[in-house]
Order: C-alpha cells, then sequence, then structure tokens
C-alpha cells in the first residue's frame, strides 16, 4: 500500500520529465498515423471550397505567439486553400501582437503559390478597439483603413476598389483565441450576416460550438486536431500534422497519469474505511 | 544568414530560461521574464503609434487638408483631444478629467452590446435551442439548456422540482468542464509541441 | 458637475445615438455612429499607453530607489527603451516597423515569439502536474467530469482511432462474425466526442452563456442609465 502513496506524491519534476519525453520522442520518431476529419472542419473547408474564383475572403489574424502553435498552420492551410482556389484575400487582425505572425505566414506560402502583394491579397494592418472596428467597417472599410499596413492607398490595389463593406466579401476567416471570434459571430455576424469561419485554440472551441450548433458559423476549426484535419483535407501535411502524434502520446500519457492517480486515491479511501 | 542563427540561438536561450522554472525559479528565468515584460510594452508603444495614431490622426488630417475639407480636418481635434485627456489618468490631480474619454469609449460599448448581445448572441441561441422534439439530440439539448438555466436561479432554494431540475443541470454543466478541460489540455500540450518542434528542429537539427 | 454629471450624461447620450444608429442607419445617427466609431478606435489606441507609462514608472522608481531585485527592473527599463529606439528606427529606414527585413522584425521573430510561447507553454507542465496530484473522483460530480474529460481527450486524437481499430480486431479474433474494417472505421471515440461537444456540453454552455448575455444587458443597462457608476472612480 506504500507503493500507492510513494506513487500519488511522485515528485513534479518526474511527471514534467515523462511529459516531455512523451512529447519529444514522437516528434523525432515521426510515426504516421490516421487523421479523422470532423464535420466543423469538413463544412469550414467547404465554406472556402464553394467560394466562385476571385471572391474575396477576409481573414483576421485574433491570436499571437502564445497560441501560434495551434492556429499558425490553421493560417498556413487556408492561405494555401485560398490561393489554390484563386481567391482574393485581404488580411487584417485584431491583435497587436499576433498581426506580425500573419505577414510571416503570407511571405511562406504566397511566393510558393506565385500569388503577388496587391494582386492577390493585401495586408490593411490593424486598429484597436475591435468592436467599434468590427462594426464601423460595416458601412465602409475606408473609414479605418484608407491604407494598407505600409501606407499604400487601398484604391491602388485594383480588386479593393470593388471591396467596401461586409457585402463584398465572401467569407470572414478569424482565426482566434480568446473572446474576438464571439465578438465577429455576435457584432458582424448578427448585424451584417457575414459568412464566418472560425479556427480557434483548444481553450476557445467549447465555447464556439454553440454558434456552430445554430448556424452562427459557417465552420469551425479547433486546436491543432482541427488544423491536421484541415491540412489532411486540403492534402498538404504540414506543422499540425506532424505535432499529432505528439499529441496522442502526451494524452494517452495524461489518461494514464488520471488513472493511477485515481486508482491510488480509491485504495487509499477504502483502506481507510477498513 | 548571420542574423537568422544569431537569433536562433537567442530564442533558442530565452526558450530554455523560461522552461528552467520548471526546476525552481532562478535568476536566468527572472532576466527572461523582466525582457518580455520590457520588449512587450515597447512594442505597443510602436503598434499605437504605426496603426493608431499615425493613420487615423496625423495621415488622416493631412488628408482632409489636401482635399479641402478643412472642417474634416479640425474635427480630429476632438477624439485626439479625448485621447490625450485619458493619459491625464497618471496625474492624481487632474485624473478626473480623463472621466470624459472613459465615458465615451463605455458609452460606445454598452450602446453597441445592448443590440449586439440581443440581436447576435440571445435570438439565434434561444432559436436554435427551441427546435422540435422528435429526435433525442433535440430533446437533450432543450433539457439541458433549461436544466443549466434553472440551476443558476439562486432565488429560490433548490428543493422539489426546481432541486430535481438543477441535478440535471450539474450534469450538463460537469460534462461542459469536462469537456473544457480535455479541450484545455490538447490546447496546451500542442503550445508544449510546438516548442520542443522549435528546440528540436530550428535549432538543434535533430528533426530533419 | 463636470466631475459627475457630464460624464453620466456623455455615456447616455453615446449609447442611445449607437442603439438609435441601430433602427435608424440614415442621416445624420448613421453618419454620427461612424464618426463615434472612429473616434473610439483612436482613444483606444491611446489606452494603452495608460496600463504602460505606470510600469514604466514603477520599474524606473525600484531602480532609481535600489529596491530588491532592481538589476531586473533596470533590464526591463532598458528592454523597453531599447524597442522603441529599434521600432523608431525601423519606421524611419524601412517605412514601416513591420517589414519582415526591419530590425523591429528581428526582435519579434527572435525573441518576443519564443518568450510568450514558452511561458504558455509551460502552463502545459502545470496542468499535467496539477491534474496527477488534484484530479479525484470524490464524488457523482467530480466523476462525471474526470469522464468527460478523458472521453473528449481520446476521442481528439488519432490514438482513439488506433485504439478502437485493436479493440475491432480484438473482437473479431473472439467473435469472427464481426467485421474489423467496418467497425474500426465507426470510430467511436471521435464519434462520442463530436456529440459530446456539439449536444452534451453546448447545451450547458449555451445555459450559462444565455444567463451572462442577460446580465450583460442588465449591467449595459444600468450603465447607459448611471444607475452604474464604478467606472467614475479616479
Amino acid at each position: 500500500m506504500k507503493f500507492w502513496d510513494t506513487l500519488s506524491g511522485l515528485d513534479r519534476r518526474i511527471l514534467y520529465l515523462l511529459l516531455a519525453l512523451a512529447v519529444a520522442l514522437p516528434l523525432i520518431l515521426k510515426p504516421h498515423v490516421a487523421i479523422r476529419t470532423s464535420e466543423p472542419v469538413r463544412r469550414a473547408f467547404n465554406a472556402v471550397e464553394s467560394l466562385p474564383e476571385g471572391s474575396v475572403v477576409m481573414i483576421s489574424i485574433d491570436y499571437d505567439p502564445s497560441s501560434a502553435p495551434e492556429v499558425q498552420p490553421m493560417l498556413v492551410a487556408i492561405l494555401r486553400h485560398c490561393f489554390r482556389r484563386n481567391l482574393k484575400v485581404i488580411l487584417t487582425g485584431q491583435l497587436a501582437l499576433g498581426l506580425p505572425l500573419g505577414e510571416i505566414a503570407l511571405n511562406q506560402v504566397a511566393p510558393e503559390m506565385n500569388k503577388t502583394y496587391g494582386v492577390d491579397y493585401v495586408n490593411i494592418g490593424y486598429r484597436p478597439g475591435y468592436t467599434a472596428m468590427m462594426v464601423g467597417i460595416g458601412r465602409e472599410i475606408r473609414d479605418y483603413f484608407q491604407t494598407d499596413y505600409r501606407g499604400v492607398p487601398l484604391d491602388s490595389f485594383e480588386f479593393m476598389r470593388a471591396v467596401h463593406n461586409y457585402r463584398d466579401i465572401g467569407l470572414l476567416v478569424s482565426l482566434a483565441h480568446g473572446g474576438v471570434a464571439d465578438a465577429w459571430i455576435i457584432y458582424v455576424g448578427g448585424r451584417f450576416g457575414q459568412r464566418i469561419v472560425v479556427g480557434c485554440t483548444g481553450v476557445n472551441a467549447p465555447n464556439l460550438y454553440q454558434f456552430y450548433s445554430s448556424g452562427q458559423l459557417a465552420g469551425l476549426i479547433g486546436g491543432l486536431q482541427g488544423a491536421s484535419e484541415y491540412e489532411t483535407l486540403i492534402d498538404r501535411p504540414g506543422s499540425a500534422t506532424l505535432g499529432m502524434p505528439a499529441q496522442s502520446v502526451a494524452h494517452g500519457l495524461i489518461i494514464l497519469l488520471l488513472c493511477i492517480g485515481n486508482l491510488g486515491f480509491l485504495i487509499s479511501r477504502r483502506r481507510k474505511k477498513n | 544568414m548571420l542574423l537568422n542563427l544569431i537569433g536562433t540561438w537567442v530564442a533558442a536561450t530565452l526558450t530554455i530560461a523560461i522552461l528552467s522554472f520548471l526546476y525552481k525559479e532562478n535568476p536566468l528565468y527572472r532576466v527572461a521574464e523582466h525582457l518580455y515584460v520590457g520588449i512587450s510594452a515597447g512594442f505597443a508603444i510602436i503598434y499605437v503609434w504605426s496603426f493608431d495614431v499615425y493613420p487615423m490622426l496625423i495621415q488622416a488630417f493631412q488628408r482632409h487638408l489636401a482635399e479641402g475639407n478643412r472642417a474634416e480636418a479640425w474635427i480630429l481635434l476632438i477624439p485626439a483631444g479625448l485621447g490625450l485627456m485619458m493619459l491625464l489618468r497618471s496625474i492624481p490631480k487632474l485624473a478626473w478629467i480623463s472621466r470624459w474619454p472613459m465615458s465615451f469609449t463605455i458609452g460606445i460599448g454598452a450602446g453597441l452590446g445592448l443590440v449586439a448581445t440581443v440581436q447576435g448572441y440571445l435570438l439565434p441561441q434561444v432559436t436554435d435551442t427551441l427546435r422540435p422534439l422528435v429526435t433525442v439530440n433535440n430533446a437533450v439539448l432543450y433539457v439541458g439548456v433549461i436544466s443549466t438555466l434553472l440551476y443558476f436561479y439562486f432565488s429560490r432554494e433548490h428543493r422539489g422540482a426546481l432541486g430535481a431540475v438543477s441535478r440535471v443541470g450539474i450534469i450538463f454543466i460537469m460534462v461542459a468542464f469536462g469537456a473544457n478541460f480535455g479541450y484545455t489540455v490538447m490546447a496546451r500540450i500542442s503550445l508544449l509541441i510546438g516548442r520542443f518542434y522549435f528546440l528540436l528542429h530550428d535549432w538543434l537539427h535533430v528533426i530533419r | 458637475m463636470l466631475k459627475r454629471n457630464l460624464p453620466l450624461a456623455i455615456v447616455f447620450t453615446t449609447a442611445l445615438l449607437l442603439v438609435a444608429a441601430f433602427f435608424i442607419p440614415h442621416r445624420p445617427f448613421g453618419d454620427l455612429e461612424s464618426r463615434f466609431l472612429n473616434w473610439y478606435a483612436i482613444v483606444a489606441g491611446f489606452t494603452y499607453l495608460l496600463g504602460i507609462d505606470s510600469l514604466a514608472r514603477h520599474h524606473i522608481l525600484r531602480v532609481t530607489r535600489r529596491a530588491p531585485g532592481w538589476p531586473f527592473s533596470l533590464l526591463l527599463v532598458l528592454a523597453l527603451f531599447g524597442t522603441l529606439g529599434l521600432g523608431v528606427y525601423s519606421w524611419f529606414k524601412f517605412q514601416s516597423p513591420f517589414a519582415l527585413r526591419a530590425p523591429f522584425m528581428w526582435l519579434y521573430t527572435y525573441m518576443i515569439i519564443p518568450l510568450q510561447a514558452t511561458m504558455f507553454a509551460t502552463l502545459a507542465f502545470f496542468i499535467v502536474s496539477a491534474a496527477y496530484r488534484a484530479f479525484r473522483v470524490r464524488n457523482f460530480s467530480a466523476t462525471l467530469l474526470l469522464l468527460a474529460a478523458c472521453l473528449v481527450m481520446f476521442g481528439n486524437v488519432p490514438l482513439g482511432g488506433e485504439v478502437w481499430r485493436a479493440v475491432a480486431s480484438a473482437m473479431h479474433k473472439v467473435i469472427p462474425s464481426i467485421d474489423p474494417a467496418a467497425l474500426g472505421a465507426l470510430e467511436i471515440p471521435a464519434v462520442v466526442k463530436d456529440w459530446l461537444m456539439k449536444v452534451g456540453q453546448t447545451a450547458a454552455v449555451r445555459g450559462i452563456g444565455i444567463g451572462l448575455s442577460l446580465g450583460g444587458i442588465a449591467m449595459s443597462l444600468r450603465i447607459v442609465l448611471g444607475i452604474e457608476r464604478t467606472y467614475l472612480s479616479s
């Protein structure tokens, strides 16, 4: 019985080491795992796939480096999908520290898909006070963004001349952590009827299912699993798919530890009762 | 290329410095922590200038003057003034002036939120809950929403019928919290995978 | 009058205008709404600077008074002004601090990203340690919570599918009439997780959300009507 007491009181650094190994070893060994696609991610994929060529997609970078490992793969996959479908992309953001991540992704994906800044995509930058901006650009984007983030007038980009508000945007993709995705759905989806797909961290995904269930979201991509599913759908595995074996092993470890911890607890409790 | 190499080593050092906290708090961790706060604060100031003050005040002012719209240009002094008044919060004797811009932002937030909450959240969510009870899923959803709402009704003691429904509500709430925990674990592990990938691939080149 | 009544009047007027603009989007309400929202963005930017001012003052004071740990505060202040300097330099050299070749972006890529990402990545270790030590099935509610968490964690990763396919193969060995491929394709762990997310937990989250939104509406009304005045305290 001392065994269970010892096990229950295991030094936390041993647990840290076990977790580190559970994550590192699969990354190094790269075992193959089958990725099953779920309905919310398939619908997100179809929302982009069904857009006519030349449609405008607005992608909002509503996350920052603290969530980048989960959400950045989604951005890269969606950009690849949009460019493959010859859609026009407008990049914006609601989190100050997140916008450069969008620029990094664009500079990774655009050259490999032969897309040109100003012709196929534009980065319009960021404005503080996101709810006001979300409602404000429902009337006219130029009320907030006269130029792109480099200071070039928006009207100097050919495809932007026809884009004034949400009526000219085929799909809004919010890649978010925190409550920004909720704000897009409530303020923009509710008021302007804009079609919205959300890619979010695992922490936010449970909360967003209610919007998916009510039809307020055209699709939902949740966490690293969701990102790997989207990569599978566009047939271009990336960092999310690479991380899934490690995710699997880590989850298995945690479930095992929970079982062991509770088994020890139940045995101790029974012993005390007897 | 050299800058990228130096950068990778700087990033790896900072990553290990933060991870060293897992062993115990140490000066290396505190250096990284204070660097993070300082750099983030500096970043925020540059952001406010680049994406707020410069384009929405200075460039807008110049543009209106160039277009001959003098009234529009000078009206921009109002939000500029409100912004500067906000900064007076730091001076105790003049802090009361910051109530005006604060009230302005709160009024905007309340006004937007009042309508948006009803139109964008309440109505769609209630409408979706009121589905025909012809499938198990619809029935479970309906029972779950009602029982959860009733659980949080504390104006009456949870006894009798209300008590029974509240207990059903707790079941749904526990399932929601468990699902939340499961997804949170997934999220945090994903972040760890990201950092380990950087260390093993970008820094040590163990992963090819 | 200026300290109390004017702020209350500002809140009431702006909120009323925005609600009116929702129902009457034409002039003058629509134009005023657009203008006010624009001003909001400008003022919101200045709000960020408030926190930074407070931070900088606190740490500069610690350095001048040689408080315990003052070298770290000095590092913070130097990092703050160093970043500012680099940002200004990048602004003039590259017309934007966020040009990928700018030194400012080097700082972002090789310092902000690793620092912020690692800060949050360490939470994984704490969550594992806390779950192992503290997550105990003391009663029915805790058991339910643990069960839901395990089902979601299991169904969310390929491990769930692999284990289920192994179970299907094992069942085929015991009951040969069972088709392991067909049974394995059912992916029961993932299906259970999908149901839990779409129906089970959505019900509770929606119930909580409806309650919160009703509370939010009540609070907004209280603020607009001047009943709630806590925001006026300096």
